[in-house]
């Protein structure tokens, strides 16, 4: 336990790191995925701005890329990040490939919520004279909210899983310091700290998007 | 001059299967829309009345023909132009369509909220129609707070935010019990009465159309069968399809089946008599009947009244000498609708 009480100031840099590394990419992840996602849906073969070859485009980008074991993606992407952020390795760059790999994953979350907005709905709105952007914006994406809050709540632990292979790229976080001054150190007490700081991280969110999203469904 | 004219408008979608038959979903139809007319447009599912209705408020384009809204060909219209026209067409829907994300109060400013009307209008206007459906203490529920009735109610409202002139309903009480279809009729009937909308009503049931149309369309694969006034339509169906339809709610002319029924029990001829009003009546046709000293039991048929209008079919079994019996059904052919059931 020594460890861990002399690694104190670290281990809360660390989480802070984390912390910042997960909202972060959650908020650019989340608009990216938010984007594609409606893209997606829009374009969907009977929808407000169907077509036929941008959902065929999409789909296909998406599927590539969102199946890719995310420690290889953070290394492929590694010369993207370099060309953006001005460097490949630190707690931005990871930033950016985590945004950029929950993107596609975060879209079809998105897409999949939004399809389960009754057409009859969306009918109601044009019939009252809104157009498609006012219907998607006024109409489908409240309608679809709830789901939407369980699916970013559901993203987030995703992307504290991906938080923790930043130290690959020198990205830091709870991950990188679990390794580097538990494992390597054999310091299991510094593992487990690290472990429950996590576990808490993640039960206090799930508790906040949970309550958020019966807030929204009344239920 | 009509406030919607249909001319000669087809509606085709693309094969749904490669290599496949396009569907012609509406197949040359014209209809005319008078200014307060409730207007029934019946037939089975599939026969294209829901894909008419979406036509008129453009929600579907025509794939050729005009219609005339207003005087104004809507076909030409661009969507911003089509979107304005929208505003003056209301529209419910049999699965109500009610925005579950927001309250009573909320779903019914939404097309308020889209034509762009300050808050404090929106708030009165709301109002208003809260008292004029009965809804004033559920403003501020959610949809899934209440009951199918309640959210037609709110459905109706929300299609008469904006005053609009023309009301589309789309089997807007094929989802609700007995009851509560009665309750939503008679808010439509006053819809049309009071505030003189007109109304399209789209349906399968003909107790719809019984209830509430003063004319009525019959529909089948695409095509518009039959049309004109409830009472001509209902009192002498011309088409299959309309005969089918009006025997779900009138007695009318025994089927094939109810006849060899019929057959088994009587030996007599037998004739099926159409009263209207205004023709012939009952009493006249029995008469000549026993003056004749011909036999007549009534086996099959019924009266019944529509926009206080009374017509009956009745088929009688006659008993008598043959030659007097073509006689009387000679005479009363003069008279009164008449006709030998072989």
């Amino acid at each position: 336990m020594d460890a861990v009480i002399d690694l104190a100031p670290l281990f809360a840099e660390a989480a802070f790191e984390t912390l910042w590394l997960v909202f972060a990419s959650l908020l650019f992840g989340g608009i990216g995925g938010l984007i594609v996602g409606l893209a997606l849906y829009v374009t969907r073969a009977g929808n407000l701005f169907a077509n036929r070859v941008v959902f065929g485009v999409l789909n296909v980008i998406v599927n590539i890329f969102r199946p890719i074991p995310f420690i290889i993606f953070l290394t492929a992407f590694q010369p993207l990040a370099r060309l953006v952020i001005g460097t490949g390795i630190g707690t931005e760059a990871a930033i950016f490939t985590i945004s950029l790999a929950s993107t596609f994953g975060i879209s079809r979350i998105v897409e999949q919520n939004l399809l389960t907005v009754s057409p009859g709905v969306i009918e109601a709105a044009r019939a009252a004279g809104a157009g498609p952007l006012r219907t998607i914006l006024t109409i489908v994406i409240p309608e679809a909210l709830g789901p939407l809050i369980l699916g970013y709540t559901f993203v987030f632990v995703a992307i504290v899983d991906m938080s923790a292979v930043a130290g690959v790229i020198n990205g830091g976080g709870l991950g990188a310091f679990a390794i580097q001054y538990g494992f390597r150190q054999f310091e299991p007490a510094v593992t487990w700290t690290s472990l429950a700081i996590v576990i808490i991280l993640v039960q206090v969110v799930q508790f906040l998007g949970n309550g958020l999203a019966r807030k929204v469904l009344r239920r | 001059m009509p406030l919607v004219q249909i001319r000669d408008v087809t509606k085709v979608y693309p094969a749904s299967t490669r290599g496949g038959e396009p569907v012609r979903a509406i197949d040359g139809v014209d209809l005319d829309i008078e200014e307060g007319d409730v207007y029934g447009i019946i037939g089975y599912s599939g026969a294209g009345k829901s894909t008419l209705v979406r036509l008129v408020n453009a929600l579907e384009s025509t794939t050729s023909g005009s219609i005339i809204v207003d005087g104004t060909d809507i076909t030409t219209l661009s969507e911003r132009e089509l979107r304005k026209l929208r505003l003056g067409i209301g529209m419910i829907f049999q699965q109500f369509n009610l925005f579950s994300s927001r309250t009573v109060r909320g779903n019914i400013a939404y097309p308020l909220q889209v034509a762009g009307r300050p808050k404090a209008e929106i708030r009165a206007r709301v109002d208003e129609l809260l008292d004029f459906v009965g809804l004033a203490d559920k403003a501020s529920n959610y949809p899934d707070q209440l009951s199918g009735g309640q959210k037609q109610r709110v459905g109706i409202a929300r299609a008469l935010a904006t005053s609009p002139r023309i009301l589309l309903a789309d089997e807007a009480t094929s989802a609700l019990d007995p009851e509560t279809t009665h309750e939503v009729l008679g808010l439509l009937r006053t819809v049309n009465r009071e505030l003189g909308v007109t109304i399209i009503v789209i349906t399968h049931e003909m107790d719809v159309v019984q209830s509430l149309a003063t004319k009525v369309a019959v529909m089948e694969k695409g095509r518009v069968v039959e049309s004109g006034d409830v009472f001509d339509v209902f009192s002498r169906p011309q088409s299959p399809a309309s005969q089918r339809f009006v025997s779900t709610v009138v007695k009318g002319v025994p089927s094939d089946i109810d006849l060899e029924a019929l057959r088994a029990r009587h030996s007599g001829r037998f004739v099926t008599v159409t009263f209207r009003d205004g023709g012939a009546s009952q009493s006249d046709v029995f008469l000549e009947f026993g003056r004749e000293g011909i036999g007549f039991e009534l086996v099959y048929g019924g009266v019944n009244e529509i926009q206080g209008r009374a017509f009956g079919n009745l088929t009688l079994e006659l008993t008598g000498a043959d030659e007097r019996i073509d006689a009387v059904i000679d005479r009363l052919r003069e008279r009164v609708e008449i006709v030998e059931v072989v």
